[in-house]
């Protein structure tokens, strides 16, 4: 008797190894795999817009080229997972209608807006330090392309994050002026990259099954904690405030404490209502709406160049 | 002994320095716009490669002006006046069309620009020449490819393609006049005679134009005055924005 597909992607999961496109899956963990990793991907694509807005106002030539280059890497992340994502045989424009709609969500850290160019430190440092913690974990992702994906993109987050964190650096030993901008950055993305993780676990919808199936390795809560502890260190290195009077060495757990985030705030941004959400759809939209004649251009010519080779 | 001053080569060298930062400047205003995910990533590459190369002209310049300023000094504390662009740089991106076309025009153009410098007798010019040329080579392989395929494409494209020709063509002729400043250069074997460029870039244009199905404009027109500094009025907003930071807060380290 041969196994059912089942029993064989079960024995699969239970020993580690990993789900391939062509493998047979359960209906659900394909479809709980699109919505995290077309999520993942709408949040690198989404994520180019706060720190975009500063390409054009960077204060040196080089802090100019190293913030291009990083939203630009940050463009072939989401394209490595969009390709990821297509393999699960979810199509790019239905990904991207899903995002248009609201019914398909990204990290809601890019629903606020990059208000100063400590932000593009901050955001550097501190969103894509959160994003590490997560990506290190989901490299070892039971779906095949999501975790050769994340591997990839790891090894470029760090250069990020070490960027950001220069900027921080330079502004924290800079003037009056540039310490209290590096501060200002600091207390505005503190919590929203604690968020990232998304709700504690006892509350968090999807971590029960994604964690069963493997696609996710540690709880949110745990990730947050990590999150937490790598990062306070540096915020003391840099000589700023800590942007939460509740965050304390706690001896017995080895571990910091540090306050309740605003989790009414997290509802209301990821629901659609924070400060930006729905100027990053309309920035998102118009490029692709304004981009559609140069797509079906291109679908055009080579049609024609088809029917032309075939004739 | 060569006979012309140090300002003669650091005002031609801010000059290709300026070109680059503003075409680079314009073409980074892609980032996040473009019409699907891999060009968006292929435009910025694009523009990472000019604000490269403007900045190795700025560090010569800055070299060559031996007044202690730098790169930065240069791109930043200049006023609109000051600008030395050719006029095609600081045109808006009106539609991926018009700024495929500049592209285009600009390539070629830099290609055999390029070409000439890297055998110039300054070393350092000649030596940034070899990295430049490498890129605009590349450039070039794709603003050509987009060119056919947006002239073959769609009558949408064909004719959104053909509105950007006919807009940009006034531009071109400054690319190929010789400042005061050039013609001493060239003479000195450092700089390369513009003049000579004309007709290879106008058989290979005529020849890539026609092949996708577009017409070269039968009324010859131009707007020059870039390298004097006057400018079209889009420049003004392009620097005031590029240079806030400085400006606002001079002197400080980022
Ligand atoms: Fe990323
Ligand atoms: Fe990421
Ligand atoms: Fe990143």
């Amino acid at each position: 008797m041969s196994d059912s597909g089942q029993a064989v992607f079960d024995r699969r999961i239970e020993a580690e190894q990993k789900i391939e496109p062509k493998d047979w899956m359960p209906a659900d963990y394909r479809k709980n795999l699109i919505r995290q990793m077309s999520q993942h991907a709408h949040s690198e694509v989404i994520g180019m817009q706060p720190e975009g807005n500063w390409i054009s106002r960077a204060p040196t030539l080089k802090r100019k080229m190293v913030l291009l280059a990083k939203v630009q890497d940050e463009g072939g992340h989401g394209l490595y997972l969009y390709s990821a994502t297509e393999t699960l045989n979810a199509t790019r424009d239905e990904m991207n209608a899903a995002l248009h709609s609201g019914k398909a969500k990204y990290a809601s850290i890019f629903n606020y807006p990059a208000l100063s160019w400590a932000d593009v430190g901050a955001i550097g440092w501190l969103v894509d330090g959160a994003a590490i913690v997560n990506q290190i974990s989901l490299q070892g992702t039971s779906y095949g392309p999501y975790s050769r994906a994340m591997i990839r993109i790891c090894k470029e987050e760090s250069f990020h994050q070490r960027q950001g964190y220069e900027i921080m650096i330079a502004l924290a030993k800079g003037t009056p002026m540039q310490k209290a901008m590096a501060q200002d950055a600091l207390n505005r993305v503190w919590w929203p990259s604690l968020m990232m993780f998304g709700p504690h676990d006892s509350a968090s919808a999807h971590s029960g099954r994604s964690m069963q199936w493997k696609i996710k390795l540690r709880t949110n809560d745990d990730l947050r904690q990590s999150f937490i502890d790598q990062t306070v260190p540096q915020i003391k290195f840099l000589g700023l405030e800590l942007p939460d009077p509740d965050i304390k060495w706690n001896e017995e757990r080895g571990h910091y404490d540090s306050g309740e985030i605003d989790w009414d705030e997290f509802k209301r941004v990821i629901s659609g209502d924070g400060p930006c959400n729905r100027d990053r759809i309309r920035h998102h939209k118009k490029a692709l709406d304004e981009g559609q004649w140069v797509r079906e251009a291109l679908q055009a010519y080579h049609n024609k160049k088809a029917s032309a080779s075939a004739a | 002994m060569n006979n012309f001053s140090n300002s003669t080569l650091y005002n031609y060298l801010l000059g290709l320095a300026d070109d680059a930062l503003i075409l680079g400047q314009r073409t980074s205003e892609w980032c996040s716009r473009g019409p699907f995910l891999e060009e968006d990533i292929a435009l910025s590459n694009v523009a990472l490669d000019y604000i490269g190369r403007a900045r190795m002209f700025y560090q010569y310049a800055a070299e060559v002006e031996g007044k202690g300023r730098s790169e930065d000094d240069l791109a930043y504390f200049r006023d609109e006046r000051e600008f030395s662009n050719l006029l095609i740089n600081e045109l808006p991106n009106y539609d991926f069309a018009f700024s495929m076309v500049r592209q285009y025009f600009l390539d070629v153009h830099a290609c055999l620009y390029l070409q000439g410098l890297t055998a110039s007798t300054d070393q350092h010019l000649a030596a940034i020449a070899s990295k430049a040329i490498k890129e605009s080579r590349y450039h070039l392989k794709r603003s050509q490819t987009w060119l056919l395929q947006l002239g073959l494409g769609t009558e949408e494209s064909n004719k959104r393609m053909q509105t950007a020709i006919d807009e940009l063509w006034g531009y071109t002729p400054e690319m190929f006049m010789m400042t005061e400043t050039e013609t001493q250069l060239s003479t000195a074997g450092i700089a390369v005679n513009r003049d000579n460029l004309l007709q290879q870039w106008t058989a290979t244009v005529t020849a890539d134009i026609r092949s996708a199905d577009l017409q070269i404009p039968d009324q010859q027109w131009q707007v020059v005055g870039g390298r004097e500094g006057k400018h079209s009025e889009h420049l003004g907003h392009l620097l005031a924005q590029m240079q806030i930071l400085q400006r606002s807060y001079p002197g400080l380290e980022w």
